[in-house]
């Protein structure tokens, strides 16, 4: 919402400065966007041309010598057509910053004539697009005063961010009311004397769609001049960024701003038989004002004649019956129109007009009369003509909304005191009408708030004109206690994979929730019910299945830009479902290139090896490790999903039932269609599915037991099938005495054609920790038969002779 | 020079001359072993009369301690020789460079680091932290929020939808952490102090949107807050979260259909110098985030009779506080995974936000 300075003080008296009534509409929540105080016009003084020669090397060119009221005669060469001795103008001295050209004048030589200043266009000024000549004023023009302020073009611009629920502010005359009630001057009040008019209004208006027309008020004026409006009205739309159309548009378009009261004119010659307000027929069309096709929907309003449709309603008028110069007998429309209707039918046409800004906000029902009568008189005022009597349809009066209202509300919400008188006050200088005086007071509702509905809005109403600034800041009441802990496990299990994994020289990652449909069909995602109706791009359209496509794709990228040892991790949501118990909390991570825990790249100690399957799994068990999972107790096995590649790739489980993650090298495929190019492992944790800690009544740690006897390391090497599990013999190795054989150790693989064809070795480290007494050797030899014995017997493994 | 002189000047010449131990062991068997040349002279002393013995037993036993002193004198030169040797020979470069320790490489994206650091400075205030989903019922994150159906208000949002389902109902990607506040309202009772960190999604994109963003929810609900308490919170709560020992802010009253009153705040600040921000200085008007009195109808949509109880709720960007305090000029780069932006504006992991040691190092 724009206005100036001067329109504002046409309904405020005040004696406040532009920073006070800017820091004051802001203070009370019409928050100042921006203020054009026009100091860039201030440099431009008139000027009058003495003499005018030709340049003597350019045909185009003159040679002015121009009084500025500063003393001598200045000489500006100048190649405006209209150029001459005696034009009054707007002359700018060298210095001067010119906006529509984007310079500041020096003195210059033009085709070697010296030129100190400028005689300038409106379009240099910015004023308008004119530029097929000079500024060409009256030959009374008073030489070297400012010709902004003569013009009246030095009032200042101020635009506001209106929230959407002040409909009331979407006028001047409603924020010279908010400042008055603040105590920043008084309101000049305005009551509209109706116009008696002579005569029904020929044209019938009916109402067919009454629940979205509430009411329409209707006024012939004859025998009108329509023209260009006077140049004050002019002023005032061009700056706030209104065309001037002619006088009978302008006026609608001013009463719009002044009085936030929209308002459309017909030109009566050009409607065939009476109005009607109706919903329009599916695909009918109308060539609206600004000169395009729309075509109409069943749930859309419209005003038609007998030819279709003429206007649609509470947004756009159409061209066909448009007021221009040559119209003589004008319809004037003030109506009502419902707001959700209008506010929909703008959104699906894809139109904004300040009609529609102020419909689908409210418009005061209580002025659609006083409105038409307003505009009835300032066309009489413009335009001359004869006005009948005003058509007022399908209007059943403004009953008030009555809001109870505890005085005590104000202290309770906001902690101001605000004496009782003084908010009573404050809501009546709104408009308010309390009934009554006791601490409960019922308080009706002006017609232009309908975005008052209850005690808490009368409050807000309160405070923000006594003034928040009057609130002294209050400590919480404190909790009187040493706060525990905030956050929930599966929160504290996501900051600690993050950290855990940064430690792992990882960077965290932030990436899309939203991801191509073809990678997240990679990822066993791409279900309908989690693709997006309107995404952003198309490659940003269906909710992440896994964090891995993200991440990959994330570091192709980097790749792509010369970096590819990249450790990328994110800790974040993946969706299964849109209900939030599929929604989950995964921690992932990838390894392009040769990026490991110690480092990548070529060193002079040893180069890094491409990253494989094997990091990926330390970085998941580091992970769970961190979460606090039981991790002497997972399983691993050799079935991590499709994307993963099937032989260098495993599933870690809980139990038979409970994944807690996936790592492993990628299938090339997927590689493939993601566009991206290896070595390159990841995994997946999920966070959620680890079980919550025991609830424990101590935190005392169970009694440290030291054994007396000192552990012994035993090796073992055995031979087996090629496709037997480390992880199964070791199994084996430790369950062979679950009381002696603390830990077992895998130190050597070995394959060669010494075992033998589809044969490898394996090597253990057993750690055996004597309990009762010092072990002797019949009973190592006894144990380690016993080691032999259990690793044939589960994994078919022979010891290596 | 008597034959002691001469033995003691030829063994002391020998000790001297001995290059390494093994020399220096030869010469102590040879002067000192069972038929070493000192011990042989021991030997004579048995021989000899008393009086002889009282002149030549000094002089031999002298002898024989003047030599085991000079032989563990050269023992000890001679390992001091070796040790030398030895430590010269096993010297390396040490100006060859050491690889850079995982912790020191790996880094915390702002996002996690800001949000923990909000949780340490809610945390004091006896805030717990709530979370919800980010796929939404247009019920939780407009409806219940107090925004009546087709008001301009909705529009504002840039909603991402999903398809309809049967029944024609279509979920949302949520436009505000808000839903949290009714999810929270509808799970516990009052007093309730939470915030509520999280993903958020418009349909927007430029320099300063992201259809992808962070928020950051706060809501208070008791018998007996207000907006003194509620300024007072924001106070604190920004001159701890920016580190300076003041802030000034301004409160305008604004709208939000789930706050009444509803007020935006602005922080001052100096942006003169080029890409950096310092608050509690200058005289820049910066708005950082929305709040208000918890609207009487959230409170019912939440179960709470809002003649009973009270509260307030502020709602803001994470990412822009990050972007405030730390100075990354463009949004977008935080979704952008470039490792040189992760390295240089992300933190490192044992950088941990906490009051006592401070929420920034």
């Amino acid at each position: 919402m724009k206005f100036t300075l001067s329109w504002l003080k046409e309904h405020l008296d005040t004696d406040a400065t532009l920073d006070e009534i800017v820091g004051r509409l802001t203070a009370i929540g019409l928050e100042v966007e921006s203020v054009d105080d026009k100091a860039a016009l201030k440099p431009f003084v008139i000027a009058k041309v003495l003499t005018a020669e030709k340049h003597p090397d350019a045909d185009k060119l003159r040679v002015l010598s121009v009084d500025t009221g500063s003393g001598a005669p200045i000489q500006v060469v100048c190649g405006a057509p209209n150029a001459r001795a005696g034009l009054v103008g707007a002359f700018a001295a060298p210095g001067t910053y010119v906006p529509g050209i984007d310079v500041t004048l020096s003195v210059g030589k033009i085709r070697g004539v010296d030129s100190h200043g400028m005689m300038c266009s409106e379009r240099e000024l910015q004023l308008s697009d004119e530029h097929d000549g000079i500024i060409d004023l009256p030959a009374d023009a008073p030489v070297g005063t400012s010709y902004a302020s003569w013009a009246g073009l030095d009032d200042p611009v101020i635009e506001i961010n209106l929230t959407p629920n002040r409909p009331d502010a979407t006028s001047v005359y409603g924020i010279a009311r908010d400042l008055a009630a603040s105590g920043l001057g008084k309101l000049k009040e305005a009551p509209v004397e109706p116009v008696a008019g002579k005569g029904e209004c020929p044209v019938k208006l009916t109402i067919e769609a009454p629940d979205l027309c509430p009411g329409f008020a209707l006024r012939l004026v004859r025998g009108v001049k329509n023209g260009p409006s006077p140049k004050w009205m002019q002023q005032r739309l061009l700056a706030i960024g209104l065309r001037p159309i002619n006088t009978l548009v302008d006026i609608t378009n001013y009463v719009t701003f002044d009085r936030g009261r929209p308002l459309h004119v017909f030109d009566a010659a050009k409607v065939a038989g009476n109005l009607v307000v109706r919903r329009a027929k599916d695909g009918e069309t109308v060539l609206a004002l600004d000169g395009r096709d729309y075509e109409l929907k069943a749930d859309m309003c419209v005003i038609a004649d007998d030819n279709g449709v003429e206007s649609i309603a509470g947004i756009m008028g159409g061209e066909h019956s448009g007021c221009d110069e040559n119209t003589t007998d004008v319809l004037i429309e003030s109506a009502l129109w419902d707001a959700l209707n209008v506010a929909r039918t703008g959104r699906t046409l894809g139109i904004i007009t300040d009609a529609r800004y102020r419909f689908e906000r409210g418009v005061d029902p209580e002025f659609m009369v006083p409105g038409l009568e307003l505009a009835t008189r300032m066309v009489l005022d413009l335009c001359g003509g004869e006005p009948g009597e005003a058509q007022v349809v399908g209007y059943a009066g403004h009953t008030p909304k009555i809001v109870s209202f505890p005085l005590s509300e104000v202290k309770r919400l906001t902690g101001l005191d605000v004496p009782k008188d003084e908010s009573l006050s404050i809501l009546s200088r709104l408009g308010f009408r309390p009934l009554g005086n006791g601490d409960v007071v019922d308080v009706e509702v002006p017609s232009w708030r309908p975005d008052v509905d209850g005690k808490a809005d009368l409050v807000e109403e309160v405070m923000r004109i006594h003034g928040v600034d009057e609130i002294e800041p209050r400590p919480l009441s404190s909790h009187d206690a040493v706060n525990g802990k905030i956050l929930t496990t599966l929160q504290i299990r996501s900051r600690f994979a993050r950290r855990a994994l940064a430690v792992r020289g990882m960077l965290e990652a932030v990436t899309w929730s939203f991801i191509p449909a073809r990678h997240a069909e990679l990822f066993g995602g791409g279900q309908a019910g989690l693709k997006l109706a309107n995404p952003i791009a198309a490659d940003m359209s269906d909710m992440r299945p896994s964090l891995l496509p993200g991440l990959i794709a994330a570091a192709q990228c980097n790749a792509d830009r010369g970096m590819g040892d990249v450790a990328l991790f994110e800790v974040s949501g993946t969706y299964e479902g849109d209900t939030p118990d599929r929604q989950r909390r995964v921690a992932a991570g990838i390894r392009r290139g040769t990026a490991k825990l110690e480092g990548s790249g070529r060193y002079w100690n040893g180069n890094a090896a491409p990253v494989g399957v094997y990091d990926a799994k330390a970085d998941a068990i580091a992970v769970l490790e961190a979460c606090g999972a039981p991790v002497d107790r997972l399983q691993i096995e050799a079935a991590a999903p499709g994307w993963y590649h099937p032989g260098r790739s495993g599933v870690i489980k809980l139990g038979p039932k409970v994944v807690l993650g996936h790592f492993g090298e990628f299938h090339p495929k997927v590689l493939e269609a993601l566009d991206a190019s290896g070595p390159l492992a990841g995994f997946e944790v999920f966070v959620d599915a680890i079980p919550e800690p025991k609830a424990r009544p101590t935190r005392t740690k169970p009694k440290l037991e030291l054994s007396a006897f000192q552990a012994v390391k035993r090796d073992f090497a055995f031979v087996v099938e090629k496709a037997v599990e480390a992880g199964s013999l070791v199994k084996a190795a430790l369950s062979a005495d679950k009381k002696l054989v603390t830990d077992v150790n895998v130190f050597d693989i070995f394959e060669g054609a010494s075992l033998g064809e589809g044969r490898k070795s394996i090597a253990i480290e057993v750690t055996i920790q004597p309990v009762e007494k010092t072990l002797t050797d019949e009973d190592f030899e006894a144990l380690a038969g016993r080691i032999v014995e259990n690793v044939k017997k589960q994994t078919g493994g022979v010891l290596r002779g | 020079m008597t034959d002691i002189d001469q033995l003691e000047r030829t063994l002391s010449d020998a000790i001297a001359g001995a290059g390494d131990e093994a020399a220096l062991e030869a010469i102590r068997v040879s002067a000192l072993g069972k038929k070493g040349s000192v011990s042989e002279l021991l030997k004579t002393l048995g021989a000899m009369s008393a009086e002889e013995r009282q002149v030549k037993g000094p002089a031999i036993n002298g002898l024989k301690n003047r030599v085991t002193e000079s032989l563990s004198a050269r023992r000890a030169e001679l390992r001091d020789v070796a040790i030398a040797a030895r430590l010269e020979a096993e010297k390396v470069d040490v100006t060859l460079p050491v690889r850079a320790s995982p912790a020191e490489r790996g880094r915390i994206h702002p996002i996690s680091q800001v949000i923990d650091e909000i949780a340490a400075i809610f945390g004091d205030l006896g805030f717990a932290i709530a979370e919800g989903p980010d796929i939404e019922t247009d019920y939780y994150n407009f409806t219940a929020l107090n925004f009546p159906e087709g008001h301009p208000a909705r529009e504002m949002h840039d909603t991402f939808f999903f398809q309809p389902d049967e029944k024609g109902e279509r979920k949302v990607l949520r436009t505000h952490t808000s839903p949290v506040q009714i999810r929270t309202m509808e799970r516990e009772s009052p007093p309730i102090r939470i915030v509520i960190p999280g993903k958020t999604y418009r349909q927007d994109s430029d320099a300063t949107h992201s259809p992808m963003f962070h928020q950051v929810e706060g809501l208070v609900i008791d018998k007996t807050a207000n907006v003194a308490n509620m300024k007072w919170v924001l106070e604190e709560f920004c001159k701890a979260f920016f580190e300076v020992p003041s802030v000034k802010m301004r409160f305008r009253p604004s709208f939000f259909p789930f706050t009444e009153p509803s007020l935006e705040v602005d922080i001052q600040c100096d942006r003169s110098r080029p890409g950096e921000v310092r608050f509690g200085e200058g005289s820049d008007w910066m708005e950082i985030l929305g709040c208000g009195m918890v609207h009487p109808n959230v409170m019912r949509a939440g179960g709470l009779d809002p003649d009973e109880y009270q509260g307030f709720a502020w709602g803001m960007g994470i990412d822009r506080i990050a972007m405030l305090k730390y100075g990354m000029p463009d949004l977008r780069a935080f979704f952008d995974a470039d490792v040189r932006w992760l390295q240089h504006y992300g933190f490192r992991p044992l950088d941990m936000p906490t009051l006592f040691g401070g929420l920034s190092n």
